[in-house]
């Protein structure tokens, strides 16, 4: 197996993930592909890993889950909260910020 | 080494189908679902990379967990289950090239960088005492971190969503 075959699998993921953020303006499906984009850098890590016949990988790799899943749970919370006072979970709609 | 490469080209089409998916489906629990494979694919191929705790936590973290976080989101935000019209915003133009770009750039880096260097092929499973023995090791300080981020997260949650 290259080096190479599970970077570029990364890479891929991580480009859908960003267009993923880029194009959809449901919050929900927002956080979707940022989960995308978290799982292509935990590919990354573990690749890495095996490479340089470390363990490192693997510890970074379980905090990024933990991290993730923290991000999902207040991410959600305030998306509720958005709704119940906007009745809209939709980004454009969120302008109050706006000059 | 062949099955490996095999199996490793089958798990990576379905993973980059199901991201296209999740990326462009106008059905925000479909969305949901095809997220689902992407998840599995990756912990399959952590397998491949010889991390097999790291896949077990994946399993049940991500699909387990995570998942019904998303299902619920999607519940409780949206009345409607069918198909939506209305998910994309009007950069949706914007992010192809912005994806390709991107991709271009590290495809050039990598296949410069790594070219066709090989993973070790004798390499062996990482086990979970090796994992554990790192984290309550040399990365104790950054675990307890951890610990307060998913602790405050929790409160935090529970906070946002409460209805005073």
């Amino acid at each position: 197996m290259f080096v190479n075959q599970f970077l570029l699998l990364g890479a891929i993921l991580f480009c859908i993930g960003v267009y993923g953020v880029v194009a959809r303006k449901n919050a929900v499906l927002m956080l979707m592909s940022i989960e995308i984009i978290l799982n292509s850098v935990n590919i990354n890590l573990l690749t890495f890993a095996l490479r340089n016949g470390s363990t490192d990988g693997h510890v970074f790799a379980l905090y990024i889950i933990a991290v993730a899943a923290a991000e999902v749970g207040v991410g959600l919370g305030l998306v509720l909260l958005v709704y119940r006072n906007k009745k809209t979970i939709s980004i454009d709609d969120l302008s109050e910020m706006r000059g | 080494m062949i099955a490996q490469n095999i199996g490793f080209l089958i798990i990576a089409i379905v993973m980059i189908g199901a991201a296209l998916r999740v990326v462009t489906t106008n059905n925000v629990v479909h969305a949901a679902l095809w997220l689902v494979v992407v998840l599995a694919g990756a912990a399959a191929q952590y397998i491949l990379l010889a991390a097999e705790f790291v896949a077990v936590t994946q399993v049940l973290v991500y699909i387990g967990a995570v998942m019904v976080l998303f299902l619920f989101g999607t519940m409780l935000t949206r009345a409607r289950i069918g198909a939506e019209s209305d998910l994309n915003n009007s950069y949706k133009k914007l992010g192809i090239p912005v994806g390709l770009i991107m991709l271009a750039a590290m495809g050039l880096a990598l296949t410069d960088s790594f070219g066709d260097e090989k993973l070790p092929e004798s390499a062996k499973v990482v086990s979970t005492q090796e994992v554990s023995d790192q984290i309550f090791g040399p990365y104790l300080l950054p675990f307890w971190a951890l610990s307060f981020v998913l602790l405050a997260a929790v409160v935090g949650a529970i906070v946002l969503a409460r209805k005073d």
